[in-house]
Parts: C-alpha cells; sequence; structure tokens
C-alpha cells in the first residue's frame, strides 16, 4: 500500500500481465478456486489483486466506477496514471470496483442485451477475506461442487437465473482472487 | 525449466498489451457465458487468414513464459501450419515447446482434438475459420444473432431431419453442432463428430476466429450436448479399421493413398498418440515396412 500516484505499477508489464490474466482466467473458468497475483502496489484501499485486475484488464476503453470508499483521490490518481480508464457512474461501467456494500444497489449495473450478453460489467468485489468454505457452488467449470465465503447469496441467485444475461464477478482480498460468472449456481450451506 | 529468451524486436507474445488486455476482456466474458461469441478486435497477424489467426491471437493472450506449448493441425505436429505457428511463438514468446500432449500447458489445434484426455492445467484453443453454426443456413448476421438471442434453434434441426430424410442418417461429419449448456448452439470448429464427446473436458477450450472476429469458450466440466433425435441418435463415427502403425482401434484414422493401384493405409491423424503407442511395443498391419 502506498500513497505515491507515480509507483506500484508493472514492472515488467507483458509478463507480469501475462502472469496475473493467467490466474484471472484460471478464476473465471474454475469458480471458487483462489489464485494468488503479484505486481502491483496502489494506494490504500485497494488490494493488490484488485491492483493488478485493474492493470490487466482495464484502459483507457474501459469505463470504471468507483464505489464509495474506493472513490478517493489517491486512488483516482493511481488510476489515471497507470491505467487510464475513464471514471463514470454504475450504468455506463464495464468493470465496477468496491466493497460489496458500497457497490449496491447491485441492479444498477449493465447486465448486457439479449443480442449481446457480453456488454456487461464485471464487479471487483474487495473482501475482508476470502476463504474457500461456506456457499456451495454448482455450474460450469466445476467438476462436482466449489465453496466460497459470499457476502450473500440472494443478489448472485438472482443474477444466475436472468443467465445468459447478468453482471460477472472477481472477489479480491490482499493478493489473492476468485471468480464468479453469472452461470454459477449459490446455494447457502 | 529456465525460460528461453523471446526476440526482443517483438513485444511477449507479438502482440501490444493493449490488443491483449481487448482480447483478455473477450474471452472472460466468454467463459462466463459458454458458447456465445463474443466480438472481438480481431488484428491483422502476419500469416493469412484461414491460417489460424484467431487461434493465434488468443494463445498470444493467454501464453506465459512458464507455458509449454503444442500445437497440431488435424492431429499432426509436424505439418506446414502446426511447425510456423511453433516457431512463431519460440520467437516471439520465447516458450518451451513440446509434441507430447500430457506435457503441454497450452496446445492449440486446427480441426483436432488430442486422443488423450486434458484436465487441469491445460488449455486448448481451436482455430475457427465459421464461428456461427447457423451461418450456412442463414447469411445475415442481424437475423442469426437474433435467433441465437431468442434461443431459435429450429432450422438447425430442419437441416439435420433433411439430412435423414435425403441419406437416412445425419450427414454432418464434421463442425457438428453442439448445444452448451442447454442454451447456445455452438461451432465446435471444423472438429470430426468422432471428437465431439472430447468437448466435455477437464481442460478450458477457447476458440478463435480471426477473420470472422469472434471469440467464444467453453468452460472445464460444462454440459456439451450434439444434436440429435430420438430416433436418430448422435453417433460418432471413424474409419471401420485400426490403424496400421500402432494397431490402435479406438482412435481417429487418416486415410492415406500408398500407389497408384488403390493402395492405402489407415494411421492414427493424433501423431504423438500414434508415436506414443508404437515406442510402448504397439504394431499394425504395416509396421516395419517401409510404408511410406
Amino acid at each position: 500500500m502506498r500513497d505515491d500516484a507515480l509507483s506500484g505499477g508493472f514492472t515488467d508489464a507483458p509478463v507480469e500481465a501475462a502472469r496475473a490474466f493467467r490466474a484471472a482466467l484460471e478464476a473465471m473458468a474454475r469458480p471458487g478456486s483462489l489464485h494468488e497475483v503479484a505486481g502491483a502496489e496502489a494506494p490504500a484501499p485497494l488490494s493488490t489483486a484488485a491492483a493488478v485486475l485493474l492493470l490487466t484488464l482495464c484502459d483507457g476503453e474501459t469505463p470504471l466506477y468507483l464505489a464509495p470508499g474506493h472513490d478517493t483521490q489517491p486512488v483516482r490518481d493511481w488510476i489515471a496514471f497507470h491505467v487510464g480508464a475513464p471514471l463514470v457512474g454504475p450504468g455506463e461501467a464495464m468493470f465496477a470496483l468496491g466493497q460489496w456494500d458500497a457497490l449496491a444497489p447491485h441492479d444498477a449495473y449493465a447486465i448486457g442485451t439479449a443480442e449481446y450478453p457480453d456488454r456487461s460489467v464485471t464487479l471487483i468485489v474487495e473482501m475482508p477475506e476470502l476463504r474457500a468454505e461456506g456457499v456451495r457452488l454448482t455450474g460450469p467449470g466445476i467438476e462436482t461442487e466449489a465453496h466460497l465465503a459470499l457476502p450473500e447469496t440472494a443478489a448472485f441467485q438472482r443474477n444466475a437465473a436472468r443467465f445468459p444475461l447478468g453482471w460477472d464477478c472477481y472477489f479480491t482480498c490482499a493478493d489473492r482472487l476468485a471468480a464468479l460468472p453469472r452461470t454459477t449456481r449459490t446455494e447457502a450451506l | 525449466m529456465t525460460a528461453m529468451q523471446h526476440d526482443p524486436a517483438y513485444n511477449f507474445a507479438y502482440l501490444d498489451e493493449q490488443t491483449k488486455r481487448m482480447i483478455r476482456r473477450a474471452l472472460l466474458k466468454a467463459l462466463a457465458i459458454p458458447g456465445y461469441q463474443v466480438p472481438f478486435a480481431s488484428r491483422e497477424m502476419p500469416m493469412p487468414y484461414g491460417w489460424g489467426t484467431g487461434g493465434v491471437q488468443v494463445t498470444a493472450a493467454c501464453l506465459t513464459p512458464e507455458d509449454r506449448l503444442k500445437v497440431i493441425d488435424q492431429g499432426a505436429d509436424d505439418t506446414t501450419n502446426a511447425v510456423s505457428i511453433r516457431k512463431f511463438f519460440e520467437r516471439t514468446a520465447g516458450v518451451a515447446t513440446t509434441e507430447h500432449t500430457n506435457e503441454a500447458s497450452v496446445i492449440q489445434t486446427r480441426h483436432r482434438i488430442p486422443e488423450a484426455p486434458l484436465g487441469a492445467g491445460q488449455i486448448l484453443v481451436y482455430q475457427v475459420p465459421i464461428p456461427e453454426p447457423l451461418r450456412f443456413l442463414e447469411p445475415r448476421e442481424t437475423e442469426t444473432r437474433k435467433m441465437h438471442a431468442l434461443e431459435e434453434y429450429g432450422l438447425m434441426y430442419v437441416k439435420l431431419y433433411e439430412d435423414i430424410a435425403h441419406n437416412g442418417a445425419i450427414s454432418t461429419a464434421y463442425a457438428y453442432p453442439v448445444k452448451v449448456e442447454g442454451r447456445y448452439v455452438m461451432d465446435p470448429s471444423p472438429i470430426p463428430k468422432f471428437d465431439n464427446p472430447k468437448l466435455e473436458s477437464g481442460a478450458i477450450q477457447l476458440f478463435g476466429a480471426g477473420r470472422e472476429q469472434r471469440i467464444y469458450a467453453i468452460p472445464p466440466y460444462t454440459q456439451v450436448v450434439s444434436l440429435d433425435f430420438e430416433d436418430h441418435p448422435f453417433e460418432p463415427s471413424k474409419a471401420d479399421h485400426d490403424c496400421d502403425l500402432c494397431g490402435c482401434g479406438t482412435s481417429y484414422l487418416d486415410e492415406v493413398i500408398t500407389d497408384d493401384a488403390g493402395g492405402r493405409m489407415f494411421v492414427c491423424s493424433d501423431t504423438d498418440f500414434c508415436a506414443a503407442r508404437q515406442a510402448e511395443g504397439h504394431r499394425g498391419r504395416l509396421s516395419g515396412e517401409d510404408a511410406a
């Protein structure tokens, strides 16, 4: 964590972004699996994993929404220098970053259209902790079942019910991330 | 394993970083919506369309220096297309390469799925010529897009039914359409229908169509059903022979003409699979002879 906007990016962007993307790809392909990433340090409250995702996936072509709590001047400065993503409201965002409650209301985001379901937001949800236990996950990418501690299940069940529309989530905590695409069925135990 | 160096005249894995980010975003949405074709801004690559530019862009976006890459063309590691793509990534990404399916972490393929089962830690990248399964039935993109949106796949069933009416059986032998996770009808690229059951896999499967500018994906353990009828169930088929080099009776075979007098032989299409079996001591009808 640092308050210096000019440092904390990738030192060898092509290779570090490639490794980070493979973690992000494996996470999205195997919902609930935990992956470690490295290479970025952004101002608090951004986690390393969230900063790595921003550096790997976002640029000047991806409108970004910062939820309250993450919408601070040091974070804005760091994103302006390293990522260059235009900051927008939740409705226009391709990516949204914040804690789960701060990202509410969760139906304010783009969920794609019937003809273009890919035109939907990817939420990057900062978590106080990331554990592979709790809510039962089933669906594509999961052989039998997986488990992930989620902030709630109702919103994810509603999101899955409108497949192929919906948003997709990354969960980040310190240097670890997991993902939950719209196809995953969630069940509180 | 010590990583080789890539040619410093190129960015790692050839593509620039902004292009890779664009492809990576498309890949993630493709995994989130299995079987749906995500449009992407396909680039010109230093090879002609039809030589796997879509697959090459997907591979370039996925490769890390730690990867071990295998490239096959119709199952073979030693054909022109496979050799040139393998050399391309050896030079621009400095990655290690292999011909052994079980050693590879990324496999780019043209029109085959390897015989050996794939699993965790492996990515299969397909080169796709025409990603739209409905294209030959309805040429307008605006219409096929609506048909996918409305899940209106009646036309595809009519096509398969007409096959049965004309020929007594579904005559589609390759690029046999599948339905992914009960929602999107998808073209599995021109793999033989023999390979369709292997689309349900433990590996990540990514599809890139460069000229048509589409990316789609099948996550591991995703339901993939070949379209059929109750009274005409889907049947994966192959030439009714054993491999003449390794004797395998269950692998997909290529027919090779050996002379001008009608002589021919059948050999495994998957060269690594066949070579591994021969190394284990399996022999076929023409083993030991000069079959070439």
